[in-house]
């Protein structure tokens, strides 16, 4: 498993700048995405990570800069569009549907329908979501008691197991998360590392946002570290350590452009 | 139950500790059976206290119990609406007045068509199966317009629902007053809608009641299994989560709210149907008894959790009260003092249980 990005990237970003107003949240981001590697971005509070990563997923406009996908210029208008390039994000947030089942969150927005003429009142195919998502459910070794409980009955870690589920079942190319393990105990964080390693072996890109960074070296190929607003530079994570990382996140350690 | 194949490195559900609230298996179904009884006890209680409580012969009659369905059906119809409105995040204050106001106007339509003023005014309809379906139309078209205006108002406007709904629930019973000019409507409605449809039984059951169940049926399939009720489910839960899902909640809550115009628009004609006019006075307290149904029933004002059928169950309470009281010949006002208080203990109980079922997390 090579860690150094290859020829194309999977995706590319270049000069991205974004504004609120007067405030210039990112004024140069620019980073790629090898396929199949988990690329951490890292930074202080209002380095830019998160502004960076809701224009890859959509969520945000970039004022100005490109992205590439598979070297080819994207533009992304929302989050609907970025799906639909197979880039799925899970959301800090989680933005399940907490009174809904595992099935229903799994299938949220892209559920089967029972064949025609039902499907023409929007019945849904209940028995195959449930099937499949059990399936989902046991090809990631995620372990829930049962896929017809309302999430709001489990516990934060299997919740958020389920979010990633979600991104990695429908997600061709890159999965984004945002802060995966922030509301997360010791034990539960340690299962959602798992996971990543698991999306991984799945073939996807992870592209993911942390503050902790042991957790970072654990799981990331590459880093990206951000300090006000910029992209200042990745390193693979092998051949750096904790402290210099540190030292660029927080200015101490000068890096040349 | 399926579980998953156990794996070494398999991620573990939280141990019970985690969690308080979350009970074994039959511990939680015993918790949600009693959940869903308490509420038809509550019914028995109630006609086991009137039956007590009546002369004999009074309440518990066959006629007496069909009068009670048939005043239920209308609320019926509203708690339908209002559940799913309600399971949204949502409020809907002004199905009383939608009611009302399309009342008046499938009402007026059928007097227009139904022949001459003077016809009219002596008994006459000539023209009134033509009256009668055009005036249905109306009043569906009339309640489904309100409730297209609420959903409107509430998701491009960005104003909160109970600010809008109370709104136009003043503004309905405004226009409703205006056109019928603040008081019953000049005629009644072709007695033929009221004979054949309004009073008459269908198997023991009025025709109301029927239609009542039919549409409650409906529901229930479509809350239940059909992309409408579960979207409805998950805006309610997380309306912003639902959006980045892809579901287009907007465009959802204006259907939410179209529906509970629509049906209120089906409870105003079969007011129309079965006591052949309408006045703005006999609807002051149908939001009242609407809310108290649903919230009666075991939907969460909180929204994501409801039940249609259980609503239904909940419509029959303000409609036994009020019966009741009648006959015992108290007070009917009390009915609105026990409902009112009712629907406090309800909300208050079901936020404990929100707060229980929050607080692991």
């Amino acid at each position: 498993m090579s860690s150094h990005a290859p020829e194309t990237p999977l995706l590319e970003a270049r000069k991205i700048e974004k504004r609120f107003g007067h405030v210039v949240a990112l004024r140069d981001g620019n980073f790629s995405l090898a396929p199949n590697e988990v690329h951490a971005i890292v930074g202080d509070n209002g380095a830019g990570k998160s502004t960076l990563i809701k224009v890859i997923s959509g969520v945000l406009h970039a004022d100005a800069g490109e992205l590439l996908l598979e070297g080819e210029p994207v533009q992304i208008a929302n989050p609907r569009e970025a799906r639909a390039l197979g880039i799925e994000t899970v959301y800090q947030d989680l933005a399940l549907a907490e009174h809904l089942d595992a099935a229903a969150n799994l299938f949220l927005g892209r559920e089967l329908y029972l064949p025609p003429p039902l499907s023409w009142f929007g019945f849904l195919d209940r028995k195959t979501m449930r099937e499949r998502a059990r399936e989902e459910m046991r090809r990631l070794k995620i372990g829930i008691q049962s896929v017809e409980q309302p999430v709001v009955e489990l516990s934060g870690g299997q919740r958020q197991a389920i979010a990633v589920a979600r991104a990695i079942a429908w997600g061709r190319r890159i999965v984004i998360m945002d802060e995966p393990t922030a509301a997360l105990g010791v034990r539960e964080s340690s299962m959602v590392l798992e996971l990543i390693k698991e999306v991984k072996s799945h073939g996807l890109a992870v592209l993911m946002i942390s503050h902790n960074l042991p957790e970072v070296f654990a799981v990331a190929d590459r880093i990206t570290v951000m300090r006000l607003g910029r992209t200042i530079t990745t390193l693979t994570t092998k051949e750096t350590s904790l402290e210099a990382v540190v030292a660029m996140m927080t200015g101490a350690l000068e890096v040349a452009a | 139950m399926t579980q998953a194949p156990p794996a070494s490195d398999e991620l573990e559900p939280a141990p019970p500790g985690d969690d308080a609230t979350r009970g074994g298996g039959s511990g939680r179904t015993a918790i949600a059976l009693l959940d869903r009884s308490w509420l038809f006890l509550f019914l028995l209680a109630l006609l086991g206290f009137f039956w007590a409580t009546t002369p004999r012969s009074t309440f518990l009659t066959e006629a007496n119990l069909s009068q009670i369905a048939l005043s239920t059906s209308q609320v019926v119809l509203l708690a339908i609406g209002l559940t799913f409105v309600i399971v949204t995040g949502g409020i809907d204050l002004s199905i009383g007045g939608i009611l009302f106001f399309s009342a008046v106007c499938g009402g007026r339509t059928m007097l227009e068509l139904a022949g001459t003023n003077a016809q009219v005014t002596s008994g006459a309809y000539p023209h009134a199966a033509k009256a009668i379906v055009a005036g249905i139309v109306v009043a569906l078209l009339a309640g489904t317009f309100w409730g297209v205006v609420n959903g409107l108002l509430i998701t491009l406007m960005r104003l909160p629902p109970f600010i809008v709904t109370l709104g136009t629930y003043g503004m309905t019973f405004g226009f409703g007053n205006l056109l019928s000019g603040g008081s019953y409507l000049g005629a009644p409605v072709p007695t033929g809608f009221t004979s054949d449809f309004g009073n008459a039984k269908f198997l023991g059951v009025y025709y109301p009641m029927w239609l009542a169940l039919g549409f409650l049926l409906v529901a229930h399939v479509v809350f239940q299994y059909a992309r409408f009720g579960r979207y409805t489910r998950a805006v309610g839960s997380n309306a912003e989560g639902s959006r980045r899902a892809g579901i287009a909640v907007d465009r959802h809550l204006v259907k939410v709210y179209a529906l509970a115009g629509f049906l209120a628009g089906l409870a105003g004609v079969l007011d129309l149907a079965i006591y052949t006019n309408t006045t703005s006075v006999s609807h002051l307290q149908d939001n009242l008894n609407a809310i108290s149904a649903v919230v009666l029933g075991g939907t969460s004002l909180f929204g994501g959790i409801g039940s249609v059928l259980m609503s239904s169950v909940g419509a029959f309470i303000p409609t036994v009260l009020q019966n009741g009281l009648v006959i015992r010949n108290v007070q009917p006002f009390w009915q609105e003092v026990t409902v009112g208080a009712t629907i406090i203990l309800a909300v208050y109980l079901d936020q404990l249980r929100r707060r229980r079922s929050a607080g692991g997390g």
